[in-house]
């Protein structure tokens, strides 16, 4: 019994079972088999299995570190390593035999014993607590019966259907197949196969720790990229499809993924780039850290250019696919930087983002259309009619912002998440039906022209995002750093004293939901005009949900961060189908996360230095 | 100037008849009062005296029922807080309320709102007077950073400043509007005795230096009286005593207020 009184074993035990846990959910929400259709390296291992490697192999990795913290001796963690394995496995493994013909009386059993084992533990404990007989036999009727009507009526449903799948409908052969490695047909060699492997990636992950720091690390960036590629293999495909010849492509994948010698070549390669990186990067990064400012000066240009120049050429890098994907990240990059006005500088949490997208989309759809629908048929074009969807945008946020100026907090996003929801509904209604199609949506809005030419590829789009994300991007660096962006600061901070000292809080709160909306606009005409239809599905709460969440990921008032929260938070789920079917599953896990160990998010905002950028004078200004 | 102050203390705050009611309960009740210019004047009174009340129905946080307040002789109520700190009158709080999430610097450079002219096209386009402005509000929040003795320490988010730094650096987002009248809610709470003794020291010099009225609320007697010039006493929203520091101390009604009728009878009898 002092085996689980410990520290180190409760330790040990609670990962490893919330590990187990981990791979029992994703397995039972069908994620697992979903993964296992995308091979990382060809015939070696598929994303379903490295979920199954990886999930012990970071515990033990992160085990080992606690035991380290509570002051442990290496062999205990490699025991603790080992143990996190078994642990991981052994929900799963209970699963698998519940499944399976021959054990199922086990399940049976299990859920007719569950409600006495349930009750006489709990009746012990208040045996133990010291009451009364009768309340103690109470206690145990009432937990009995409880606990009893729902094994009971699982065991009747099991019983009548034969099998787990009439609940958990995600246990099915797939999951079997994945989770013992191929050996459905025998299922002891399966489950000590799965068990086994499961034990080595939680002692490999204790092994890992026990690492000196620079192995260790080198060993990191290697396997990290190396999954991480092969994961993505049919974008890295994609990218070098543009960049190399067939048979060099013919070499590195088969199909959508990484051949073998290929994955061991990029694992030796990053392995090495990481050991030097390791060895020698603080040393690097000290240069850098102390160099004058004028040549500091003159770096951060050549970055800059060189990061221009990335961006003027990155349709070209990656081909038609994945510009199209970068389209999309741009919208959502508009957007989030728009919305972080009124959220990250402002602190105005509003939920009805998607009220401008859609005002903007709606009026280029009209203004432009060829279709029976468009107002003027081609008058318009493209070009004139982004500044008129701007100014409609701002002219609805402003509408929408007046009733709302004085609520503050969880009050003004319920307000706004209602305004969004109106205006969805609005686009569906038949009473703007004549006006903007109802369900059917406005159809055949041409592609832009520009000088002639028509910008109807990807690649060709891809610059009205990335022009209109940088006039943004500028335009929200300036305001950040001025009159403007410190009254809104200081509401966020607190609006009461930011009053007292002199700010007309409702005018700024107006203009920051109006610049906000006005970039809101822009972004849904570009979107109108690259999918060419605009239905009022489109516009549903997901879109300022998605706005929203891609700004906490990526860092709440950092613009680098929107840029890498729409990045990972709407390309990834592009680029991985097997994403996309649990975007938000994986939405909910992020934010969970994210607001455990990063509520500051991955790039977190910094602070403008406004003390030491000249000489310090000392004496106070004569008045 | 001395003499003539002397002669007519020109009043820079004065309230007749101001009435502050919660649903019944009447925190401040028809209080007449007045502070005279380049005074240090403290409100003192027992917990509950309506003195916070008091600073946020000048402040204009809270909106009077009753009477009126005439700042520099012009009407202060049914103006907005942010219309009150641009006539010139700025605040600290009992409880620290600073920009938590700004830097020191940044928390001074908004104190200045009040005198600041850009509007957020000229920041876009980086108009020459904008930048002019920017460059002007920077130097300033410097210069009383360094006055408020929180030089080096600007570019720290506020909320990572310790206790005093915290205090100090409101008072000096307090001065960032060039106020005529500050008022200091309890500034020298939660603090050790010597830190007592720095902030007392400061807060004279506020005066002598820069020539701002000052009105603090203050539980510190000593602090009370060693500073104050004139003093107002609250007890149940009302004035039961004003007056130079000697006379309050004399006061019976402002002792029974403090320490029960007993203690009254029995410190006049000394």
């Amino acid at each position: 019994m002092d085996l689980f009184r410990s520290q180190t074993s409760r330790t040990v035990l609670v990962l490893g079972l919330l590990s187990g846990a981990f791979i029992l959910f994703t397995g039972a929400v069908g994620m697992i088999a979903a993964f296992h259709e995308r091979e990382v390296v060809d015939r070696f291992i598929s994303l379903g299995q490295l979920l199954l490697l990886i999930a012990p192999f970071v515990t033990g990795y992160y085990v080992a570190g606690r035991l380290s913290a509570n002051g442990e001796a290496a062999p205990k963690k490699l025991i603790a390593g080992l143990a996190v394995g078994l642990l991981t496995a052994l929900p799963s493994v209970i699963l698998l035999l519940f499944n399976s013909d021959e054990f199922r009386f086990l399940l049976f059993l299990a859920l007719r014993l569950a409600p006495f084992i349930a009750a006489s533990a709990i009746a012990w404990h208040r045996h133990q607590a010291g009451a009364e007989m009768q309340a103690v036999l109470g206690v145990w009727l009432l937990v009995a019966v409880l606990v009893g009507i729902v094994t009971f009526s699982f065991a009747l449903i099991f019983e009548i259907k034969g099998d787990l799948r009439s609940v958990l409908v995600n246990v099915d052969r797939d999951w079997v197949e994945v989770i013992t490695f191929d050996n459905r047909k025998d299922l002891p060699l399966g489950i000590a196969t799965f068990g086994l492997v499961s034990i080595a990636a939680g002692f490999a992950g204790s092994v890992l720790y026990l690492t000196p720091l620079v192995p260790r690390r080198a060993l990191i960036y290697g396997l990290g990229i190396t999954a991480l590629v092969g994961a993505f293999g049919e974008t890295a495909r994609l990218i070098l499809q543009e960049n190399v010849d067939r048979d060099t492509l013919r070499e590195i994948f088969r199909r959508d993924t990484l051949r073998q010698n290929a994955a061991l070549a990029l694992f030796i390669i990053s392995t090495v780039a990481g050991f030097l990186w390791a060895m020698y990067g603080s040393q690097v990064r000290e240069s850098f850290g102390n160099i004058d400012t004028s040549s500091r000066r003159r770096l951060n240009m050549v970055s800059l250019v060189i990061f221009v120049a990335f961006m003027l050429l990155l349709p070209w890098l990656i081909g038609r696919t994945l510009s199209d994907v970068a389209v999309t990240i741009g919208i959502f990059v508009l957007m989030g930087l728009g919305l972080n006005i009124a959220i990250g500088l402002a602190g105005l949490l509003d939920l009805g983002y998607l009220t401008n997208y859609a005002v903007g989309a709606y009026i280029l759809a009209v203004l432009t259309s060829i279709g029976p629908l468009g107002l003027f048929k081609g008058t318009f074009t493209f070009w004139m009619v982004i500044p008129l969807a701007l100014l409609a945008a701002m002219f609805a946020g402003f509408i929408f912002a007046v009733p709302v100026l004085r609520m503050r907090g969880d009050y003004l996003a319920i307000a706004t998440l209602g305004f969004g929801e109106i205006i969805g509904k609005l686009a569906i209604s038949d009473w703007l039906k004549p006006l903007i199609g109802g369900a059917q949506g406005v159809q055949a809005i041409p592609k832009p022209i520009f000088f002639g030419a028509e910008l109807k590829n990807p690649e060709q789009l891809y610059y009205i995002v990335l022009v209109a994300s940088l006039v943004c991007l500028f335009v929200s660096i300036r305001l950040n750093n001025s009159r403007t962006g410190r009254q809104w600061m200081a509401i966020r901070e607190d609006e009461d004293v930011a009053t007292a000292m002199g700010i007309d809080t409702a005018r700024a709160k107006l203009l920051a939901f109006t610049l906000s909306a006005a970039t809101g606009g822009v972004a849904g005409a570009i979107f109108a005009a690259k999918v060419g239809t605009v239905f009022p599905n489109s516009f549903t709460v997901f879109v300022s949900i998605n706005v929203l969440s891609l700004i906490i990921v990526g860092g709440i008032a950092s613009n680098p961060g929107i840029v890498v929260g729409a990045i990972v938070l709407i390309g990834m789920p592009e680029l991985l189908r097997e994403f996309s079917d649990f975007r938000f599953l994986l939405y909910g896990a992020l934010l969970v996360l994210m607001m455990i160990k990063r509520p500051q998010g991955l790039i977190p905002s910094k602070i403008v230095t406004h003390e030491h950028q000249s000489g310090v004078k000392t004496k106070l200004a004569a008045e | 100037m001395a003499e003539k102050s002397k002669a007519s203390p020109s009043k820079i705050l004065e309230a007749k008849g101001m009435t502050k009611r919660f649903e019944g309960l009447v925190a401040v009740d028809s209080l007449d009062f007045y502070i005279p210019e380049g005074a240090i004047a403290s409100i003192i009174g027992p917990n509950g005296a309506g003195k916070t009340t008091f600073f946020n129905c000048i402040t204009g946080f809270y909106e009077i029922d009753e009477g009126e307040i005439l700042f520099n002789g012009s009407r202060l109520h049914g103006r907005s807080p942010d219309q009150i700190a641009r006539a010139g009158i700025s605040r600290t709080y009992q409880n620290i309320r600073l920009f938590n999430n700004m830097s020191a610097i940044e928390n001074i450079m908004v104190g200045q709102e009040p005198h600041l002219k850009s509007t957020w096209i000229g920041a876009i386009l980086g108009l020459p007077s904008t930048r002019e402005e920017d460059e002007h509000t920077e130097d300033r929040a410097r210069e009383l950073l360094h006055f408020v003795g929180l030089e080096g320490k600007g570019d720290m988010l506020s909320k990572n400043l310790s206790y005093g730094d915290q205090r100090r650096l409101e008072i000096g987002r307090a001065l960032a509007s060039k106020p005529k009248l500050i008022l200091l809610d309890e500034p020298t709470a939660g603090m050790n005795p010597r830190e007592t003794i720095e902030t007392t020291d400061f807060i004279r010099r506020l005066r002598d230096e820069i020539g701002i009225t000052i009105v603090l609320i203050e539980h510190d007697m000593r602090v009370v009286m060693d500073i104050s010039e004139h003093i107002t006493v609250l007890d149940y929203g009302r004035k039961i005593a004003e007056g130079l520091p000697a006379d309050i101390q004399s006061n019976t009604d402002v002792i029974e207020a403090y320490l029960g009728r007993g203690a009254a009878a029995a410190t006049v009898d000394d």
